[in-house]
């Protein structure tokens, strides 16, 4: 698998450590334990085709990006910079 | 058929011609009392105990695709006793001891062989963290040995104790593990079950589960929609798309997990071993290829097909601890999805959904936990109460963060196990 890094071009993932669906960029408000940390932290779509999750370039650039690959193929489509803000 | 060294006797003498079928081949019926969602390992394991010790035998195991193709028949075979935490601890053992009579049992030859398991360590504090562990077991009634350097060296002399990196230091020893032959183990279950009356129904892919009033009323399929008074899901890497069916979203991510075998080779590897400082592991089949896998990929995967970093260190491991294994000519690789939940052990429990129960989160330890899996999962579709040796095993943990079983004290998050 390569992952088109914004920043460094297309990179092996050797060079990436994952972190898990992009549902993590949604945390609750609140910091008191409520149904929506549950959610956050544990429950999962769990996707087999499409999905968007998040991989840390550490050995690279050092960036945290949003990859949109599919599960099944393990075809990577795009990735974009965690700290850009949405389009 | 019952089988047994006489039938085999005669059957050779009569040209092998009187074999039939090990299980019929049904059309689902409008009804059953239980239907089983997945004829897997698990799934057919729970259908056996239900008919064998609670005498319920109006059920279906519904398969999509052919029994046992799933990763019943593509794991590294390996069984074992050797968990550290209550709850974990006391299930496994259950286990083991449903393993050591499951021949009998089932009448069946699952080629169970105790053959021993070997962990390594390579440190002092590995070995000081091997010995609570050792500890654990013996308190559990199961049986730990600690090697010393020279007692894992009397047993498997052809390893590289004195590697400059990861010198080995010893062995925690569990005699009573092993493996098994996989396929026949799903096949014994299922032969069981059927001579049980259960109906195996393969090619009948579930659709839709029915609920109506919060109770589950049955299953649409492929072949028809199937009413039921009680569902039982097993389908491990797929847990998440049934549970959806039911409006559930479970904790569980599916990661992929890699296995390799190499050409046959004339008997080697006596034991099963594992590396304690690269994620590595060993073993020989029967038919002399040596069977060998190591850590998930690590990352969310329905491919059943891994990437080569992860093969190039699993590789890598095992000439490290076994330079000799380089001279075999590596067969096959291949990759099963794994039901990973985060805190990396299982879920055997009702759903919020009257009927509707869940089965899930084995990870990557699914095989060895068959027998206790199906005969636990039983207990609990036939009794609404969770057996005694799995009732730990708790949907709910995660919400509460109570009973969380975290093996490996990495913590309970995705991706850490």
């Amino acid at each position: 698998m390569l992952i088109p890094c914004p920043l460094c071009g297309p990179r092996d993932i050797r060079e990436f450590t994952y972190r898990g669906h992009a549902a993590y960029l949604d945390r609750p408000a609140t910091e008191d334990w409520s149904e929506a940390w549950n959610d956050y932290l544990h429950l999962r779509e769990n996707p087999a085709g499409p999905t968007r999750d998040l991989w840390f370039h550490g050995q690279g650039c050092g960036a945290w990006l949003e990859v949109a690959r599919d599960t099944v193929t393990h075809k990577v489509t795009s990735a974009r910079l965690v700290a850009e803000e949405e389009a | 058929m019952r089988y047994s060294g006489l039938r085999v006797l005669t059957e050779g003498l009569r040209g092998n011609t009187g074999w039939k079928p090990a299980w019929r081949d049904p059309d689902p019926r409008p009804e059953y009392d239980i239907v089983i969602i997945g004829g897997g390992g698990h799934g057919l394991a729970t259908a056996f105990y239900l008919a064998q010790e609670h005498k319920l035998r109006n059920v279906a195991v519904l398969e999509k695709g052919y029994l046992g193709g799933g990763n019943i028949g593509r794991n590294t075979t390996i069984v074992r006793a050797n968990y550290l935490l209550d709850g974990n601890s006391q299930f496994y053992s259950h286990s083991l001891k449903l393993w050591e009579k499951l021949e009998t049992t089932l009448n069946y030859n699952v080629m169970h062989s105790q053959r021993g398991i070997i962990n390594l360590f390579h440190s002092d504090g590995q070995r000081d963290a091997y010995a609570r562990r050792g500890n654990a077991m013996i308190n559990q009634g199961d049986d730990a040995i600690l090697l010393d350097r020279d007692g894992v060296r009397r047993m498997i002399p052809y390893l590289d104790f004195d590697q400059t990196r990861f010198p080995i230091y010893g062995g925690l020893y569990h005699p009573r593990g092993g493996t098994a032959r996989h396929d026949a183990v799903a096949w014994g279950y299922a032969r069981g079950a059927d001579r049980r009356g259960v109906d195996l129904i393969q090619n009948c892919e579930v659709t839709g589960i029915d609920i109506e009033g919060g109770r589950v009323t049955g299953v649409q399929t492929s072949r028809g929609a199937i009413r039921a008074k009680k569902v039982g899901i097993v389908v491990a890497g797929r847990s998440s798309q049934v549970a959806a069916m039911a409006g559930m979203r479970l904790p569980i991510e599916s990661h992929i997990l890699q296995a390799f075998v190499t050409e046959g080779l004339k008997p080697v590897i006596d034991n099963v071993i594992t590396y304690g400082m690269g994620h590595f592991y060993i073993s020989q089949s029967d038919k002399g290829g040596l069977v060998f896998g190591g850590d998930l990929d690590f990352y969310a995967s329905y491919a059943a097909r891994g990437n080569l970093p992860m093969a190039e260190h699993v590789v890598e491991a095992g000439m490290t601890l076994m330079p000799m294994i380089g001279k075999a000519r590596m067969l096959r690789s291949w990759g099963g999805i794994m039901d990973m939940s985060p805190d990396g052990s299982p879920i055997i429990d009702r759903t919020h959904i009257d009927g509707l129960y869940v089965n899930c989160g084995w990870c990557y330890g699914g095989f060895k936990a068959v027998p206790g899996s199906g005969h636990c999962f039983a207990h609990l579709l036939a009794t609404d109460k969770p057996h005694p040796a799995a009732e730990r095993y708790r949907l709910d943990r995660f919400t509460t963060g109570r009973g969380l079983m975290d093996e490996e004290s990495t913590g309970s998050q995705h991706n850490l196990h």
